[in-house]
């Protein structure tokens, strides 16, 4: 009987314990503010946590997934050929009403149109508002897309020039988000039409209330969001530059939810009782390109396999990415669908190296080894790492000279091919491996400006990429993925380094906070707990 | 007086001439492509074209010149590269910020700087002159940024009587009438609201005006030193004044000349916000905004406000020698 009673209490409390409560203002810590509320102009992940929260996607991601699923159209159908796509809305979406947009207009087609062909078509009133619109730009949408009509109010039909399987997952990114064509037309007709990146109207989980500039964006629960009410009542995200003194914000209970927390400090944030961790592997690689194109040694396959066997990437993920890094062998992250784990994997042997490199007559090889001059979130400091390749690589009779240039001349210079050896890496946009095989090592992306910074040319590879992204099946492009990440690690145009995971910390009583491999910060289904 | 207040103001125009040519060329001579830089890792062919033609960065140098010169002629400052903002805009969202740290922070680098100065001039090789002239040394040697990790460490994690960072608790939210937090407050009668500015102001205040203070100690302790050798303290006190009429009417007078100088130069250098400060105390002023942009290369942002904060310290200086005229009647401006 005793026994029964306890197990009743213990069921009773955990069904307390897990049933989320609503209210609460959460303050979350970032390290920089957001440049632009406009999503479609924006392209620093800064400024999508400050849109995302307001706006909504056709489709979107599952949290914590690179798995699509319904969003504001509820379903889609995609013809035989593969080139259209039908998009059908979800309706009775309200946009937001605000101080500035008093008006409630509901979302329709028309919103769509106007949400996609400002980005695509010349002639549009607001193709030259905001600058340029930078993501359509990245992912090649204008040669992708033929047509964006609507077949009604809530039906949407996008054709497309060619076949391309991540299609749908780019409607789920950031840039395809739904404005408001009522609000952004209201503006116009006052002359205010830059306003939009400023005082983002959607139909999202959040409703922007305020945006002091570097310090902080204030927003209110949508009580009438499709998706559920959010459980929050207000967000804030705060912008403390300094990651000691957001640890301190979150130790006093002055913010809620940290962003990056420095790698050294993650010890002291865990053994906190008030606070505790959460992980995710980031959706990104780090990596060294050995520049076919203008070194010849880097031509013989012999010579990269060499470097890659000289290279102890356990050691430099080990001391550098201080255990928020896995070493990797594909240029693909393991989150990702399409993810081959059986390829060749380069073990640290020095030995092998220098027999190949005597092999192919490079005994004595010398090149320059290009370092990143920022932190990005798939290498923490490029320097280090450039220090301890060039300290593996002297061991096996290669000298290497450590370059550095500002951010943006590296870039534009890597682009042009000018280095010999270069550390970059990628995050993922759209959760599609096309957006890292195609962008990084295609044929195509080895003219110059590149994104393949190996310039390395491989037509099997390419013609495996390509009719990959043509299918749509999904069972077979992982079957041309992986093949192609064989390939990949055969030749071995690149030293894979590692793909990072990210860390955040959290005060105890936030409940339900996932972190998504996209990089998003999603607050819709977070709760107070007490 | 008048006259001399128009040709200063004449003679300001060829100085921020040259400060904008300046600036152009070298924003311009930096090596990389600033639409490449703006537009990171993820830059292709069609993103670079379209954002260098949105920034007149296929135009020739001269041209860009040109139009930059006629559109600041008209009073536009141009458009951020990135956020696409109008600079002066950007600009005025986040000066009130730094022009409210640096005003407290000079108030108290110049009460508590003049007052230790006064007080080791004329307490000389005291326990309290050495001890201040210490602490003055030990405030010059400091890097603020750790400074500031200090002060937050000790009094906002370990006591919790201050706040750690930013301008004001979440709880608040003022309107913008001036973007004075201190003055916005008192204007909407928010007396809760001024007492949480205040208190977010001490720390970052110390911090940025620890520097100044400990110059200022030093300055006006050595100029009081050499200033009370002069004959004419000498006849002040034959003729009976008191000590601190002598102290405070004849020598302080007369020693706060060159403090007064440096009082204004260094509050100029404020102006241009103190990246360190704001950066550790979560400050939203212009320094870290300044730094971005260079970071960026946000052309418009570095050159108009490079612009902007020359008039303002061009301003000061104006100021602080007309304040020379007020302390000291021998010196008149003709």
């Amino acid at each position: 009987m005793r026994k029964l009673l306890i197990m009743t209490l213990l069921f009773v409390t955990t069904l307390m314990y897990a049933a989320p409560k609503y209210g609460g203002t959460l303050v979350f810590g970032r390290s920089a503010d957001s440049i632009s509320l406009d999503p479609s102009h924006a392209t620093d992940g800064e400024s999508f946590y400050g849109s995302t929260q307001v706006y909504d996607t056709l489709v979107q991601f599952k949290l914590g997934t690179t798995e699509i699923e319904p969003a504001l159209a509820t379903s889609w159908d995609i013809s035989e050929d593969g080139l259209t796509y039908i998009f059908h809305l979800r309706k009775d979406v309200y946009f937001h009403s605000t101080k500035f947009f008093k008006k409630k207009v509901q979302f329709t087609a028309n919103d769509v149109l106007f949400s996609l062909n400002r980005q695509f078509k010349e002639d549009h009133p607001f193709f030259k508002v905001g600058g340029s619109y930078k993501y359509w730009g990245f992912m090649d949408m204008s040669k992708i897309v033929k047509s964006i009509e609507k077949t009604d109010l809530y039906t949407v039909k996008i054709t497309l020039n060619k076949k391309e399987a991540p299609f749908l997952a780019n409607m789920a990114m950031d840039f395809a988000s739904i404005l408001s064509k009522d609000y952004a037309f209201s503006l116009l007709k006052d002359g205010k039409e830059n306003r939009l990146s400023r005082y983002p109207v959607g139909t999202g989980p959040f409703v922007f209330q305020k945006w002091v500039k570097d310090d902080k964006i204030i927003y209110f629960a949508n009580k009438d969001y499709w998706n559920g009410k959010p459980y929050l009542k207000k967000l804030i995200l705060k912008v403390i530059p300094n990651a000691s003194v957001r640890a301190a914000e979150l130790k006093v209970g002055s913010i809620h939810v940290m962003d990056f927390p420095n790698p050294e400090e993650i010890a002291k944030l865990d053994a906190d009782k008030n606070i505790k961790l959460i992980k995710q592997e980031g959706l990104n690689v780090g990596y060294l390109a050995m520049n076919i194109h203008k070194v010849p040694a880097f031509k013989d396959v012999r010579v990269r396999r060499a470097i890659n066997y000289a290279i102890n990437k356990e050691a430099i993920v080990d001391a550098i990415y201080a255990g928020f890094g896995k070493v990797t062998d594909s240029p693909l992250p393991p989150t990702m669908w399409g993810y081959n784990k059986n390829i060749k994997h380069y073990e640290y042997n020095p030995e092998k190296a220098k027999k190949l490199l005597a092999e192919a007559g490079y005994s004595d090889l010398k090149f320059d080894l290009w370092a990143m001059p920022v932190v990005r979130p798939y290498m923490p400091n490029a320097r280090k790492v450039a220090e301890a390749m060039q300290a593996d690589l002297a061991k096996v009779g290669v000298t290497t000279k450590i370059v550095s240039y500002d951010w943006g001349t590296y870039l534009d210079k890597g682009r042009k091919l000018e280095h010999d050896a270069v550390l970059l890496g990628w995050t993922g946009d759209n959760g599609d491996p096309d957006n890292f095989l195609s962008v990084l090592l295609s044929e195509h992306a080895a003219t110059i400006p590149v994104s393949n910074r190996a310039a390395w040319k491989n037509r099997e590879f390419s013609d495996l990429v390509a009719k990959a992204k043509t299918t749509t099946d999904i069972a077979e492009r992982t079957r041309l993925y992986e093949e192609a990440q064989v390939i990949f690690a055969d030749q071995a145009p690149w030293v894979t380094i590692a793909n990072s995971i990210v860390v955040e910390a959290v005060r105890s009583n936030v409940m339900n906070f996932k972190l998504s491999p996209m990089g998003k910060r999603v607050f819709e289904k977070v709760w107070f707990d007490k | 007086m008048f006259s001399y207040i128009i040709k200063r103001l004449i003679w300001t125009i060829p100085t921020l001439f040259g400060v904008t040519l300046m600036v152009f060329s070298m924003v311009h001579l930096s090596p990389g492509d600033p639409a490449v830089a703006i537009l990171g890792d993820k830059a292709n062919a069609q993103s670079v074209k379209e954002l260098r033609a949105q920034m007149g960065l296929d135009k020739p140098l001269y041209t860009q010149y040109y139009i930059y010169m006629s559109n600041i002629a008209k009073g536009d400052f141009g458009r951020s590269a990135t956020s696409y903002e109008p600079v002066l805009e950007e600009f005025m969202d986040r000066f009130p910020a730094t022009l409210e740290l640096a005003s407290l922070a000079m108030i108290f680098a110049t009460i508590i700087g003049v007052l230790a100065g006064i007080i080791s001039a004329i307490k000389r090789y005291s326990i309290f002159d050495y001890t201040s002239m210490f602490v003055a040394l030990a405030g010059v040697s400091m890097p603020v940024f750790w400074l500031g990790l200090v002060l937050i460490y000790f009094f906002s994690v370990k006591l919790g009587i201050l706040p750690v960072s930013g301008r004001l608790g979440y709880e608040f939210d003022i309107e913008h009438i001036t973007g004075f937090y201190l003055i916005d407050s008192l204007l909407v009668k928010d007396y809760e609201a001024f007492w949480d500015t205040l208190k977010h102001l001490v720390l970052p205040a110390v911090a940025l005006g620890t520097i100044p203070m400990a110059i200022i100690a030093r300055m006006t302790r050595s100029s009081m030193i050499e200033v009370m050798k002069e004959e004419y303290i000498k006849t002040a006190r034959a003729k009976g004044c008191s000590r601190f009429q002598v102290v405070v009417i004849h020598a302080l007078r007369n020693a706060l000349m060159p403090v007064v100088t440096i009082i204004g130069l260094m509050f100029g250098s404020l102006f241009a916000g103190s990246i360190l400060t704001e950066t550790t105390f979560s400050w939203p002023g212009i320094g870290k905004w300044l730094v971005n942009a260079v970071y960026q290369r946000d052309f418009p942002v570095i050159q108009s406000a490079t612009l902007i904060i020359a008039t303002v310290f061009i301003a000061i200086n104006l100021i602080v020698d007309l304040l020379y005229a007020v302390i000291n009647p021998k010196i008149r401006l003709s």
